[in-house]
């Protein structure tokens, strides 16, 4: 695939379809890998690569680099376009800047996952097979690769690119995934138990904001927590609620909006399964609103900026609360 | 040298606990490590590292330096602090234990914080030699052997036994506070770990990175650098690196009205952030690309360049681990290679 993927993004450099490519790149160790911007045949040979651990999302990138000089190509997984698109809708990524090559996916991971898995000191990874073998400083392990893939990938809702101007290889299908069955368990627990649960999980929040700045619906050009002017810019939580507070806010903005791409909870540097909140909205708007995924079309009114007779009165929240 | 059984090992963290607050790196539950306070039955990680660094205890990310409060006309200002408790940080291992001599040179200068120096006055630092290095460690990239880390005193755990060697007078006391479980012991099953994990730390991948040319000799060089460009031009510019980095030690002052009053406090603050060093005209840095260059010039050119020679890092690799976009102080000394050699 990688080699296919640096012949096409040749090509289109090659004949003046585009000027750059945004991709992923090299890094010291097999899985540690940036997002980058290529501009010649060299630096793709030198440094371009698609594997298992391109798990980046490279759609809200796009935001700044649609707005410079000339067209740029981007490679899309399935889930990544559904983030590009849900920016074109919002008039984010200026599209006729944009040249859109859809690529297969088949799970990623990081090398955290691996790690979490008791892996230690990586110095090579290959694939073979469903496996992945390891090879590492203190001897060889092989993991099944299903077992090793981000919580996203394990829960993939869709094998199918939602835009392109081209695909390299065969398009897949939405999934029936698992991906509401956390949330089912959140919701049958008591009221107090999923307040432990998440007063737990946000407890370890260390406010660096990456869920935040890689998050493709946080597109807003200054954030409010980052303004001094807002009033609610803080550095420092007044009190061990604060931190909670943020989230649930967050996750608020991006209801209605969140792809469920899943780049919050891979970055999170303390594993805080943050796409459980944005979830748990996209599971009661499914339910509120009839079925609707953020991203998969361009022109659709979303739910929560739409008005119909059939919407979910205020009432279904002492309904619902009442458990 | 003295020995304990492993299996002891909870005897002794109970004794510590009931003389003074004992802190010790304990699985969090949610497949990471982190410092912990010890109670009964908490156990030590076999994780080779905690995510936050053991800076914590000496420079907290927020602490209230100073209360006003209005009281009619007047204003009354009071010192919130009070006394530490002494306390011990076991398991620390050598590259956190190198960072808080890195902090010292920050804080314990003139005028000296006597905020962090308090907490580094009640601490006492008991570090873990280290026997299963990942691949993202560099340590000995700045000296620091993590077969044989400094602190108040370290241990090696070996098979069954642990061993302690007390290094300060500091260390001698916590040894003696446990020393009713401790035997005497030769070194030589410490000696033959140390060369084990010394044979693995020659293995490393990033054992050969060389920092030869960063320093002020170089600063305009390194700061003109066309390759700044390139290297932030995917930072997300989230905190991520600067939080969880040991040597990090940058913070902000602000005030939070409580409505009667002010609480002025500090917090850690994040040169990635669009607000670091705002002043009255804005932030002096005024792209990603001013701001990702700042955190490795401090690291790699002005902190040597001001302090003989020592860099603001420790090789630990968090940052290698955890940052979102795998950018890194090793991909930024490789990366500017060619404008000092």
């Amino acid at each position: 695939m990688q080699e296919l993927m640096i012949a096409k993004a040749k090509e289109l450099l090659g004949n003046s379809t585009v000027n750059r490519v945004l991709g992923w790149e090299t890094g010291e160790f097999v899985y540690d890998i940036t997002p980058a911007v290529f501009e010649s045949a060299e630096e793709l040979d030198a440094r371009f690569v698609y594997n298992a651990f391109c798990g980046n999302n490279l759609s809200k990138y796009l935001i700044k680099e649609s707005r410079k000089e000339g067209k740029i190509l981007v490679f899309l997984k399935p889930c990544d376009t559904y983030s590009f698109n849900q920016l074109i809708k919002e008039h984010r990524i200026l599209r006729e800047n944009v040249y859109v090559v859809g690529i297969p996916c088949d799970g990623k991971t990081d090398g955290e996952a691996l790690k979490a898995k008791g892996v230690r000191g990586i110095t090579g990874i290959r694939e073979e097979g469903d496996d992945f073998v390891i090879e590492t400083l203190y001897g060889e392990e092989r993991l099944a690769r299903a077992d090793a893939l981000l919580e996203r990938c394990t829960n993939c809702k869709s094998k199918k690119h939602v835009v392109y101007d081209e695909l390299i290889g065969e398009d897949g299908e939405v999934l029936a995934s698992h991906r509401f069955d956390m949330v089912e368990k959140l919701e049958a627990m008591t009221p107090d138990e999923r307040f432990a649960f998440w007063r737990n999980e946000l407890s370890r929040c260390i406010r660096c904001n990456a869920c935040r700045n890689v998050c493709p619906a946080c597109s807003c050009e200054k954030c409010v927590f980052d303004n001094d002017a807002s009033g609610i810019a803080q550095k420092a939580a007044a009190d061990s609620f604060e931190e909670n507070m943020f989230h649930i806010i967050r996750a608020f903005h991006v209801a209605g909006r969140c792809t469920d791409c899943g780049e919050c909870s891979r970055v999170c540097p303390q594993n805080i399964p943050l796409h459980l909140l944005n979830r748990k909205f996209i599971k009661d708007i499914d339910s509120f609103y009839g079925e609707y995924q953020a991203g998969e079309d361009t022109e659709s009114r979303a739910p929560l900026t739409n008005y119909t007779e059939g919407d979910v009165e205020p009432s279904v929240v002492y309904e619902r609360g009442n458990n | 040298m003295k020995a304990l059984s492993l299996a002891k090992l909870p005897e002794l963290f109970s004794l510590v606990a009931s003389k003074e607050a004992l802190y010790i790196p304990a699985d969090d539950g949610a497949g990471s490590a982190r410092f912990t306070r010890y109670t009964e039955g908490l156990e030590m990680t076999d994780k080779l590292n905690t995510v936050r660094s053991a800076k914590d205890f000496f420079f907290p990310q927020t602490e209230n330096l100073v209360d006003f409060k209005l009281k009619g006309k007047e204003i009354e200002i009071s010192d919130p602090r009070t006394e530490h408790e002494d306390f011990v940080l076991f398991g620390v291992r050598a590259c956190d234990a190198r960072s808080f001599q890195i902090l010292d040179k920050v804080f314990l200068v003139d005028p000296v914080d006597t905020y962090y120096q308090s907490r580094r006055e009640h601490g006492t630092v008991v570090t873990l030699a280290c026997t299963k290095p990942e691949e993202t460690c560099f340590c000995s990239v700045f000296g620091i052997d993590a077969a044989a880390p400094e602190g108040d005193a370290r241990c090696f755990i070996e098979g069954e036994t642990v061993y302690f060697e007390a290094l300060t007078g500091k260390g001698e006391a916590f040894l003696e506070t446990v020393s009713p479980l401790l035997t005497d012991s030769d070194d030589s099953a410490v000696k033959a770990q140390q060369e084990k994990t010394r044979e693995i730390l020659q293995k490393l991948p990033l054992k050969n990175l060389s920092l030869e040319g960063f320093g002020a000799e170089n600063l305009l060089k390194l700061f003109d650098s066309e390759k700044w460009a390139e290297l932030s031009e995917s930072c997300l510019g989230c905190g991520t690196c600067t939080f969880v980095c040991p040597t990090c030690q940058c913070y902000d002052i602000r005030d939070f009205d409580t409505g009667n009053g002010v609480k002025r406090f500090r917090c850690w603050d994040s040169c990635m952030y669009s607000d670091f060093t705002k002043m009255a005209h804005g932030n002096p840095r005024v792209s990603q690309l001013e701001r990702f260059r700042q955190r490795f010039m401090h690291k790699l050119v002005y902190f040597p360049a001001n302090n003989d020679g020592e860099y603001g890092c420790v090789g630990c690799g968090r940052c290698l681990a955890k940052c979102p976009i795998s950018m890194n102080i090793v991909k930024v000394a490789k990366a500017l290679e060619g404008e000092v050699r």
